[in-house]
């Protein structure tokens, strides 16, 4: 069938190539290809389309590449008898010529190199972590000198996004954390007979590392995405820039709320996952292992003393720290395209979780130390 | 129209040389702006122009030179004495400066966590002492200079493009600035509603007294208001003229400013 579409045609030592029928991006484009691998095993001299019938672009691609072709060879390619509208195209197309360094194709780099730019990036994004840390502390003794401008407005909708309606997530997930711990615990002290014991483990693995763990992580993917989300489409629009003009702070009016909402709202949700991670412990331990609800209760309360209970509020007011930070910080710094919203959403959920998991793993490490 | 001369400097570019890191975008830029000017920075697409605006809004340092404001109210002299050095002088001064500005973005820039009345409210919130009584009567006249009364409870998402660019107009009038800075305020506008907003930035310049500096490439507006202008050339990366546009068409030494002006045909 291709040779019905083009057909090489010899006539005194001059190749001329005859083009036919249909030249649409809806044919199959491999006889393009057939042609120019024809034209580089025997180059032809003129083109001549008397017999197309249906053309667009694909037609004018084809030509423009026989003709590149044709002057790296140092040789020239006449057109003929084509479509007036083939003609003006080509023409067209070739009317400016490429402009020097548009061309995007990046120089490889060494591994050597690609080594050092992330470096330099890393370290530039350290830079930026610490300078955005300062400026909140600075926000927030500003706060404190009664000197921060935010809309009372937005706190409370904030508090009430962070709080109230973070609740359902936070009831499953440390609701099955406790069922899991009572679990586990009942599988290894049962073997001891000492499935009481079971108490102990529910309730200072609560209050001490899952309540407040566990809340820190739905906070992180939930409300350090949506502020990175939100601050960042601010960017997007100039919204930002419209504060910075009037003079007012971006840190107060946007992240001093933040921050304030997270540090109230973390420590009360994981007081709240701390409840009731104890009480998914002791319906397994009831239900399951025959113990009564008074035995498990008191256990409970000889088990978990001021310190476990603070420990794990201190943390969590860490974590919304470092939750309301890590997600402004992504939302301020974000690019401006919808991409890089979407990056700014995720690095501040990673960040956030790492920094939780991170911190945590410290304070494990301090506290054994001390005895604590 | 009266005549630029007839006016002081207001805001001065002195030898400016804006960068993006080593990406030198212009250099050497010196040129006045004078008061009741309405000053068109033009310019091909990429030349530049907004990233000059963002200089004198204090969104962007200048890898060199100076942009300076003349100092309210003091005596003047051609000298830049009585100049403030914008990026040099102490962040209070500069935040009372701004305030002396109003900005239109691009996009409009209006916060959308906020209605229109309270976007105009907030910059007045922040920086008078008027009763949120007054602040709500003030906010609802500025969005009625602009064509929007009864607009005041709408957030800007539940508005047309062209209405979000006028409401970011009423906000950047929010505290009747001396000098109103816009970014391509008829970009993305049908030529009425284009030709309405001009109209209207001559009414406030004329009637509020305010300098007003538009970065454009609209030749229609650009003749239409335009006093003065600067013209940013992408090719040599500097300034090739300033001088009111609607005799740079006929009379510029520089075949680029003349082509810029006429659409490619002088």
């Amino acid at each position: 069938m291709n040779g019905e579409r083009f057909e090489i045609t010899e006539h005194q030592g001059a190749r001329e190539l005859l083009l036919a029928g249909d030249w649409t991006i809806h044919q199959e484009l491999e006889t393009s290809d057939q042609i120019i691998q024809a034209y580089q095993q025997m180059a032809f001299h003129k083109v001549t389309g008397a017999a197309v019938e249906q053309w667009d672009s694909a037609l004018i691609s084809l030509l423009l590449r026989l003709k590149q072709l044709a002057s790296q060879q140092g040789a020239t390619l006449e057109l003929g008898a084509f479509p007036e509208g083939v003609m003006q195209l080509v023409a067209l197309a070739g009317k400016v010529p490429e402009r020097q360094g548009t061309n995007k194709q990046k120089a490889k780099s060494s591994l050597l190199s690609n080594i050092g730019d992330k470096a330099i990036t890393d370290y530039r994004e350290a830079l930026n972590f610490f300078f955005f840390l300062g400026e909140s502390v600075k926000s927030v003794l500003r706060l404190f000198r009664g000197k921060a401008r935010f809309r009372g407005r937005d706190l409370r909708e904030i508090l009430s996004d962070t709080g109230p309606e973070a609740l359902p997530i936070v009831t499953l997930i440390s609701v099955l954390v406790g069922i899991i711990l009572a679990f586990v615990g009942a599988v290894q002290l049962r073997q001891f007979g000492a499935e009481i014991y079971v108490a102990d483990l529910v309730s200072i693995a609560m209050v001490r590392e899952m309540g407040c763990m566990m809340t820190g992580i739905i906070m992180a993917g939930r409300t350090g995405a949506a502020f990175a989300a939100r601050i960042g489409t601010m960017q997007v629009n100039e919204e930002i820039d419209a504060f910075k003009t009037l003079g007012i702070s971006p840190m107060d009016f946007l992240v001093l709320p933040r921050i304030l909402a997270l540090v109230i709202m973390m420590p009360l949700l994981s007081l709240y996952a701390d409840v009731l991670g104890i009480l998914g412990g002791a319906a397994i331990s009831i239900g399951a292992m025959g113990l009564s609800f008074t035995e498990y209760w008191n256990q409970t309360l000889n088990a978990v003393d001021m310190i476990d209970i603070s420990l794990g509020l201190i943390k969590a007011f860490i974590f919304g720290i470092v939750i309301a930070i890590t997600g402004c910080m992504n939302g301020i710094m974000s690019g401006r395209s919808a991409s890089a919203v979407g990056d700014a959403a995720t690095s501040a959920v990673v960040a956030g979780v790492v920094f939780i998991i991170v911190i945590d793993g410290l304070f494990a490490i301090v506290t054994s130390l001390l005895g604590i | 129209m009266s005549s630029a001369s007839a006016y002081l400097p207001i805001i001065r570019a002195d030898n400016l040389t804006m960068a993006y890191g080593d990406f030198v975008v212009q250099r050497e830029l010196t040129f006045d702006i004078n008061q009741h000017d309405i000053f068109i920075i033009m310019g091909g697409s990429g030349c530049g122009k907004s990233t000059l605006l963002k200089h004198f809004i204090g969104l962007k340092e200048p890898a060199a030179g100076k942009v300076l404001f003349r100092n309210g109210g003091g005596e003047t002299h051609g000298g830049n004495e009585s100049f403030i050095d914008f990026w040099q002088t102490a962040e209070k001064q500069r935040q009372k400066l701004m305030q002396r500005c109003g900005v239109l973005y691009q996009s409009g820039a209006l916060w959308s966590s906020m209605t229109l009345a309270e976007n105009i409210a907030l910059p007045l919130g922040e920086y008078t002492d008027l009763s949120e009584q007054d602040i709500r009567h003030l906010a609802s006249l500025k969005l009625a200079l602009v064509g929007l009364n009864g607009f005041e409870d709408y957030y800007p998402s539940e508005i047309s493009g062209g209405m979000r660019k006028r409401a970011g107009l009423a906000r950047a009038l929010a505290l009747d600035p001396d000098m109103l800075f816009l970014d391509e305020p008829s970009a993305g506008l049908d030529p009425i509603s284009a030709r309405l907003l001009d109209d209207l930035i001559l009414q406030l310049r004329d009637n509020l007294g305010c300098t007003v500096v538009v970065v454009t490439h609209e030749l229609a507006s650009i003749f239409t208001i335009g006093n003065n202008s600067v013209f940013l050339d992408a090719d040599s990366k500097t300034m090739l003229t300033t001088g009111d546009p609607k005799e740079l068409v006929n009379h510029s030494e520089h075949d680029t400013v003349r082509r810029f002006l006429t659409r490619g045909e002088a």
